[in-house]
């Protein structure tokens, strides 16, 4: 298959997960609810946090906690969704296997950086979260987001067709998602302590490797899980 | 597509045999039709033939000139519909047919869209979403997925299991026309589908 044909399908793929989510919205809604719920509630029961230097750390983690099980809870959607709904057969029928890898990875992470912007406002908002590195802070959030993306859009590809998807997506994606959480856990702390390029370019680095060789693995593996 | 070759296909659920050494072949312009009890296995023949499902044991080999490749590598040449199978319920039946087209690679203008949606008797419905569809209308819309880049070879499971009289004409015209430049199977029960057959198909065997 030459690229133009990949990429037409990789596009239609992509713009009707959209189409479908905008007019479902079960996705965006389940995640904004968890999102703002999640951060509502941290912020009323810890109230406000004294200033010291484990403070960005702690904020850190939260956000990240949250964006965690928001991704538990939205980004095994778009492959689920076709398994409940049955319009897999009809769609790796017609689709070809990389064009519906590509174009729901896409789509993934247009909600996940969607989940990031409103979960870094509402941190910043709810629980006073002070960004003293805001371009770091936002590259940090981002390569996290992809690094995240490409672990759990595999595993949800293989979990879509089990019986009990939402307990084996957390079994099978966390040990996958260790090494990225902690990275950007202490990558995302640096931003948030105005630590310079210098210290949080490693952080950056990792991550982005991280996404890298998940997406090449996942790019290799794909066609197995969809096909089998 | 020239012709299908089925060589010694069995397929197995777990212990049970549904289907046993299958061999044969068929020709462009040929109409094979499939008989036997609910659980025969007529169904799984049909996904092996569309490259959806392994067969337990053989081969199936979609031959064009002197080259013969699976059906999983020929999908872009085979059509296939089935009760069971379901499209976008959140998008009209030209928004369905348009994605279809494109994650297929197939350049068709939307007035042929709407054309094909016509002939399968859907007109006036293409901008109704498949939610508000009826069974039989969404039958329908699966013919229109199966023909939309016309395969040669077309696989029709219980083709007309929802569709009313005038679904029994579509029927005809689709096998009439598909006659002309490919390869047609029909898995059904229904005597009236039985005459389409120029290779007819039981459990245990070709008749």
């Amino acid at each position: 298959m030459n690229n133009s044909l990949l990429w037409r399908a990789t596009k239609a793929v992509f713009v009707r997960e959209v189409r479908s989510e905008l007019r479902s919205r079960q996705a965006l809604n389940a995640v904004a609810l968890f999102a703002v719920c999640s951060i509502v509630a941290v912020s009323i029961g810890l109230g406000p946090l004294n200033r010291s230097a484990e403070l960005p750390l702690i904020h850190a983690a939260l956000v990240w906690i949250v964006l965690l099980f928001a991704a538990f809870t939205a980004l095994a959607r778009v492959f689920v969704v076709e398994e409940e709904q049955r319009t897999a057969a009809a769609l790796r029928l017609a689709a070809p296997v990389h064009a519906v890898y590509l174009g729901k990875l896409l789509f993934n992470l247009v909600l996940l950086v969607a989940l990031t912007l409103l979960v870094a406002v509402l941190a910043v908002v709810l629980l006073r979260m002070q960004v003293k590195a805001p371009t770091a802070f936002a590259v940090m959030l981002a390569a996290g987001s992809l690094g995240l993306v490409t672990g759990t859009t595999l595993i949800a590809a293989i979990i879509a067709r089990a019986s009990s998807r939402s307990t084996l997506f957390a079994v099978l994606s966390f040990p996958l998602l260790i090494p990225l959480l902690v990275t950007a856990v202490r990558g995302t702390a640096l931003a948030l302590a105005g630590a310079g390029w210098d210290r949080c370019l490693a952080p950056i680095q990792t991550l982005l490797a991280y996404a890298v060789a998940m997406f090449v693995t996942s790019l290799f593996l794909f066609a197995t899980v969809w096909e089998d | 597509m020239d012709a299908i070759e089925l060589t010694d296909i069995s397929i197995d659920y777990g212990a049970r045999r549904v289907l046993s050494h299958l061999t044969l072949r068929l020709e462009r312009g040929m109409v094979m039709v499939i008989t036997g009890q609910n659980g025969s296995g007529k169904s799984s023949l049909l996904r092996v033939l569309a490259g959806l499902q392994r067969p337990s044991t053989g081969h199936v080999g979609c031959v064009t000139g002197t080259q013969a490749v699976l059906p999983a590598d020929a999908r872009q040449d085979i059509g296939w519909m089935a009760p069971d199978l379901m499209l976008y319920r959140e998008l009209t039946g030209r928004e369905n047919l348009r994605f279809f087209a494109d994650v297929r690679g197939v350049d068709i203008p939307d007035a042929a869209i709407v054309a094909l949606l016509d002939r399968v008797g859907l007109q006036g419905r293409a901008d109704d979403l498949l939610a508000t569809y009826s069974s039989g209308m969404t039958h329908r819309l699966r013919y229109a997925y199966a023909l939309l880049h016309r395969p040669s070879l077309l696989l029709l499971d219980e083709p007309s299991v929802m569709l009313d009289e005038r679904g029994h004409a579509l029927l005809e015209e689709v096998v009439a026309t598909q006659r002309l430049h490919g390869i047609t199977v029909i898995a059904t029960n229904d005597p009236r589908e039985q005459r389409f057959a120029d290779t007819l198909v039981r459990l245990e065997g070709v008749v």
